[in-house]
């Protein structure tokens, strides 16, 4: 389950080989291996400390795998292949900077010396601020608009640069149920148009199933990946933990029950935690 | 204009340099506070001027021109600063403020020491307080320089500044030298520190850093008009206020004029009130964009959606 057939047609954007991660002393994540290839949306699906920010900040070079390693394009040019929207990324309301200012840092916010004005780039932003639906508050301070409407710009910044693949650490953890179907929606159109890789990582998977190509979940520091059918499963998550979890389907809804716990088989509520549902 | 300009104004050699210094000063003063207060680092800027202060009177007291006395202690003070690292918030609020406090103790001797050993009897008014009528036309070269570099290095690190200084995670990803343009634009905010403590006196030099630049940041939400905005108001206040120094000259007999520094610093703070008066007129008329943070989070719903089935 570790390795993943991929169209032979297409290289993989993102190849993430046997990487193992120990931050002092402490095994985060094992021989995790996954492709991703062009306008895949693939969801990397973890409880709390499970390692997802670790394994993005390995794929973005800002962490070095112990073992393992991670392959972006064909090779090399790490910074303008992958794009990246943070977690919790906290706006001053204050901040003197409209929403298509910080588009636009996403187009050369690297570059030493002054910008000079080109039509070219600010032609670029505005396809992008359309691309994301975020053309109406294009002129609002960044830091005073909604979360959602915040999370389409952060979108747009990391896209506008043109990158292959374009991960996402938690983009829905902050959102009310509406905005999060949203920004969901707006994600596979994205990945579907611009067959741009996507790679979001989320503690909760039912938001991501219509939309999910695979799925990477981790665990235990370890990772199964697949379609969702195929990983979210009693037998390979029971694997992956290292003791028995049941997976409940209802109302269209995935459920993951960890613990090993006596009755829960003929579907009788799990009376003590630890319970983790996803 | 005979009422507004007191003869002399113009061909006062004093006048004409202090022009140039305070002009010059309150440009850069304004663009590096820009990015200070976006920064929000306002705290670490008023640090630099304490600093500065122990700089400018140990120049004093060994004959040295203060201005590098300013800007040896300003840098001095930065470097500081950057060695024992920002990564907590309050370490670093307690170490520059435990740093802020010894120095400006320090300044005291060596101001205590210039006036007891010397001749020099206004060095504590000339430190604290500025030194723009008696500061030479020998100066201006080196103010320009340091104008030159301070604002040369902004130039240099505009964007990544601008993008590290929204976030940090962001400017990570895009492969920014976060603590490279950290590091860069305390040497800047420095060199700006050390120039205004010489145009209005190291203690209120954070007036001329922050005041233009919280007013422009009131009035407009780009940063490239904010920074225009900003050196516009240094400037016009400072000159404003050297005008009005040197016309009180005359307006009441027997007394002095009043003091530069609170002329200038006086018109900061009257522009900065207008301005936050402004900002809240326009903003109170705009409900959407006045909320600030819990806009965020307190959108209103249209109405039929807030009860749907399943929500």
């Amino acid at each position: 389950m570790s390795a993943t057939q991929h169209n032979s047609e297409s290289a993989p954007v993102l190849a993430v080989e046997d990487v193992g991660v120990i931050l002092s002393g402490r095994q985060i994540l094992t021989d995790v291996s996954f492709c991703i290839d062009p306008g895949e949306f693939v969801g990397l699906i973890g409880s709390n400390g499970a390692g997802k920010t670790t394994l993005l900040r390995v794929i973005l070079g800002l962490q070095r795998p112990s073992t393992g390693r991670v392959r972006v394009g064909e090779g090399g040019a790490r910074d303008r292949a992958i794009g990246y929207v943070p977690q919790k990324v906290a706006l001053d309301p204050d901040l003197p900077m409209r929403a298509r200012d910080l588009v636009e840092l996403g187009l050369d916010g690297h570059r030493f010396g002054v910008p000079i004005r080109q039509r070219a780039r600010h032609q670029r932003v505005d396809e992008m601020l359309d691309a994301v639906g975020a053309q109406s508050f294009a002129d609002a301070r960044v830091g005073r608009l909604s979360g959602g409407e915040q999370q389409r710009v952060l979108i747009a910044h990391a896209l506008v640069s043109g990158p292959r693949a374009l991960l996402l650490d938690e983009p829905l953890a902050n959102l009310d149920l509406r905005s999060g179907q949203e920004i969901v929606a707006l994600l596979h159109k994205v990945a579907t148009e611009q067959r741009v890789a996507l790679l979001l990582t989320a503690h909760e998977m039912n938001p991501l199933v219509p939309v999910m190509d695979r799925i990477v979940y981790l665990a235990e520091g370890r990772a199964a990946t697949g379609t969702t059918d195929e990983v979210v499963r009693s037998d390979v998550l029971s694997d992956l933990y290292g003791h028995h979890v049941d997976v409940v389907r209802v109302h269209g809804r995935v459920l993951v029950v960890v613990g090993s716990l006596a009755g829960a088989d003929n579907g009788s509520v799990p009376a003590h935690p630890p319970i983790e549902v996803s | 204009m005979g009422w507004l300009f007191e003869p002399g104004f113009f061909t006062s050699p004093q006048v004409y340099t202090a022009l140039v210094i305070g002009g010059v000063t309150a440009v850069v003063s304004a663009i590096v506070g820009v990015f200070t207060v976006v920064r929000g680092q306002s705290f670490a800027g008023h640090a630099l001027t304490d600093v500065s202060a122990t700089g400018g009177s140990g120049a004093l007291l060994v004959g040295v021109n203060p201005l590098a006395g300013f800007i040896v202690g300003s840098l001095a003070g930065a470097g500081a600063m950057e060695a024992a690292g920002v990564r907590h918030v309050r370490g670093r609020d307690l170490a520059t403020g435990i740093v802020l406090g010894a120095s400006i103790g320090v300044a005291s001797l060596f101001l205590y020491l210039t006036t007891s050993t010397t001749a020099t009897t206004g060095a504590t008014q000339q430190i604290l307080f500025g030194s723009i009528f008696v500061t030479t036309a020998s100066t201006v070269p080196i103010v320009a320089l340091f104008s030159v570099i301070s604002l040369g290095i902004i130039a240099a690190i505009y964007r990544p500044l601008l993008l590290t200084s929204v976030n940090g995670d962001l400017a990570v990803a895009k492969g920014v030298p976060v603590r490279l343009v950290g590091t860069a634009f305390m040497a800047a905010l420095a060199l700006a520190v050390g120039l205004s403590s010489l145009a209005i006196g190291a203690i209120l030099s954070t007036a001329l850093l922050i005041g233009p630049s919280a007013t422009a940041l009131h009035l407009t939400r780009r940063i490239s008009r904010s920074l225009i905005l900003a050196a516009l108001i240094g400037l016009a206040t400072t000159w404003l206020g050297i005008l009005l120094a040197y016309d009180s000259a005359d307006w009441a007999s027997g007394h002095d004029s009043l003091p530069v520094s609170f002329c200038i610093v006086g018109l900061i703070f009257v522009v900065y009130l207008a301005s936050a008066v402004a900002a809240h007129l326009t903003t109170a008329s705009r409900p959407v964009d006045s909320a600030g943070e819990s806009a965020a989070y307190f959108r209103p719903v249209p109405e039929g959606d807030a009860c749907s089935p399943g929500s």
